[in-house]
């Protein structure tokens, strides 16, 4: 089978965001940034599963702006086996939307054909938790959001997802799409020689033009705030002194 | 304006607090209808009728709902949905499951996790973890929004709405469900608790974690964790409180051996009051906490324990 990943290239998760002072969005001008770790754990998920020789090829696909290509080479360096780049944008603060990303996707698995799509949960900054959801939606397959561990057989994949109250199995028909959280798996390093041998694999450029599918804005941000700062408070002395404000709390 | 909410239900029993905190945010437009779809709906839906600008109860019972599978819904309530001009669910990974696939087949967007409505088109949500809040508005026909449930109140239960029964007659031919492994205790539930004492790596391991556990029993708190504890086994992972995990906003937070990444206090700092135990007086928890002690959690909190 085809496995099909998309990276999302974010903020790393190490480094704080910061509010423009114009408050028309984040500041995203000479930062670090990063796949998006849920969906590098997606990467890792496809190329294990590969290993395992469930798989014959994954194709990494990114969406957004020409430095994307850098994310790319990075899922190509892990394991990935081509990738495709979308360029949408050329302004890497037009965050495109879930609905928009999982029309581009739909267009791609059409064209493709994969049996699995393995999505993060959610992209670390706009946190919508919504691409992998509204992508089987569009292809009208089966879908396991929140992966803790996934079995793939022929015609089934057998899903554990993390839900509110514990753990859910289920079985998801192929083709399906399965959205994975952080305890599915530890994503490696790509090697120095991966590295180098990832600059020779195939990386495709396109544009949503290319695919058919229009580019559209269904969510106006109007504005981007701070929220509200927590004050610093104090730092007790002793444990008395902690039992007294415990008590005060919860009236006590 | 027609207002629907997705009542969280889980094999027969409501989710109440979280259907109550989606009522309550949606009831800032107007009255509201509530779908009560279940394998068993009598409990559930004579609770629903109670709730504070509920008008109609629209009662769904068929087996096709007993685990909450996406599909379950998006295959079969279209239309349904369809005449609504706004679908609230709550942001639980039951909302997040199913609402944004019924914005996939409705090609609308989803608005997730709104923390403020404040008008009929425009939200306030988190975004970067909660370092960042945007106000959006939608141009969408109908509006999907999943609700952050810590910032809305419960709504009071002196309702009394009309049920209605519905039918539908499609199947999930997609998704079929397996299993549950459902943790039970007694205490009370982590996302609505008064109290939450949380354990981090810290703790160092699953046994020691029950230091976390009798404290939080003595002050009828819930258990939370950080990842990292809950990575390491010391907690299961529906005691996660963070980004990715469970947000919680208790009159008091008590963080145990927790540093204080921003994807934890993601999910823990509209709490009221904070109290942090640390043995490192540089960890990060001590910026956002009202009270802090810097000490080894080995010797404090079971003391704590003895003397409330
Ligand atoms: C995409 C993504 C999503 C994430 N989502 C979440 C999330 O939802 N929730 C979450 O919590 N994390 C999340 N994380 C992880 C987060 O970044 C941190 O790694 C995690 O919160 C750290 O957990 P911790 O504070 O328990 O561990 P550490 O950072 O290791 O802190 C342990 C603390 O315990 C203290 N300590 C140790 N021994 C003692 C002792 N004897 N007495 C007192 N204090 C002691 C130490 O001083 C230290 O401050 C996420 C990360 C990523 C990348």
């Amino acid at each position: 089978m085809k496995i099909l990943v998309p990276v999302k290239r974010v903020l790393d998760y190490n480094v704080k965001a910061r509010v423009k002072a114009d408050g028309s969005g984040i500041d995203l001008a000479n930062v670090k940034m990063s796949m998006n770790p849920f969906d590098e754990i997606a990467l890792e998920e496809a190329i294990r599963i590969k290993e395992k020789g469930n798989a014959e090829e994954i194709i990494a696909v990114s969406i957004g702006v020409q430095q994307n290509q850098e994310t790319l080479r990075t899922a190509l360096a892990m394991g990935a086996d081509r990738a495709i780049l979308v360029v949408a944008t050329d302004d890497v603060h037009n965050d495109i939307e879930p609905l928009t990303v999982a029309n581009i996707l739909a267009a791609i698995a059409l064209k493709e054909g994969p049996s699995l799509i393995l999505c993060g949960k959610q992209a670390i900054d706009n946190d919508f938790n919504a691409t992998a959801q509204m992508l089987s939606a569009k292809l009208k397959w089966s879908q396991a959001t929140f992966a803790s561990e996934i079995e793939v057989n022929k015609d089934i994949v057998r899903v554990t997802r993390e839900v509110d109250g514990g753990l859910q199995t289920i079985d998801a028909k192929v083709p399906a799409v399965v959205s994975v959280d952080l305890r599915l798996n530890e994503p490696r390093y790509a090697s120095l020689p991966n590295i180098m041998k990832a600059k020779r694999k195939p990386l495709e450029e396109i544009s949503p033009a290319d695919l058919g599918v229009e580019m559209t804005q269904r969510l106006k941000v109007i504005k981007t705030k701070e929220p509200d700062s927590r004050e610093a408070g104090v730092i007790l002395e002793n444990i008395d002194q902690l039992v007294e404000k415990i008590q005060e709390t919860v009236g006590g | 304006m027609k207002i629907l909410v997705l009542a969280e239900i889980n094999d027969g029993e409501l989710a109440e607090d979280q259907t109550s905190k989606t009522v309550s945010a949606a009831a800032k437009l107007g009255k509201v209808e509530v779908l009560c779809a279940s394998n068993q709906c009598s409990d559930a839906s004579k609770k629903i009728a109670k709730m504070e600008n509920v008008e109609n109860v629209l009662v769904l019972e068929d087996d096709l709902f007993a685990q909450s599978l996406a599909e379950s819904y998006s295959e079969t309530l279209m239309d349904t949905i369809r005449s609504y001009s706004h679908v609230f669910a709550p942001s639980s990974s039951f909302g997040k499951n199913i609402l944004p696939r019924i914005a996939g087949m409705l090609d609308v967007m989803i608005i997730s996790d709104v923390s403020k409505v404040i008008s009929e088109d425009t939200f306030e949500r988190p975004v970067y973890a909660g370092n960042a809040i945007q106000t959006v508005q939608s141009i969408d026909k109908v509006k999907l929004i999943s609700v952050r449930t810590s910032n809305f109140d419960a709504v009071p239960l002196t309702g009394s709405a009309n049920l209605k029964k519905i039918e539908c007659n499609t199947k999930n031919s997609l998704t079929t469900f397996i299993e549950n492994k459902i943790q039970t205790n007694d205490r009370p539930e982590l996302t609505s608790a008064k109290v939450v004492v949380s354990g981090g790596r810290g703790v160092g391991s699953k046994e020691n974690f029950e230091i976390i556990e009798g404290l939080a029993d003595k002050l009828g708190a819930a258990v939370g964790a950080s990842r990292a504890a809950v990575d390491s086994g010391f907690a299961p992972n529906d005691w996660q409180v963070g980004q990715t995990g469970k947000v919680v906003a208790p009159d008091l937070y008590v963080a145990v051996g927790i540093s204080g990444a921003i994807q934890h206090l993601a999910g823990m700092k509209d709490s009221k009051v904070i109290v942090a135990i640390n043995k490192d007086e540089e960890a990060p928890i001590f910026q956002v906490a009202d009270f802090g002690l810097v000490d080894d959690l080995f010797k404090v909190v079971p003391e704590i324990e003895k003397k409330i």
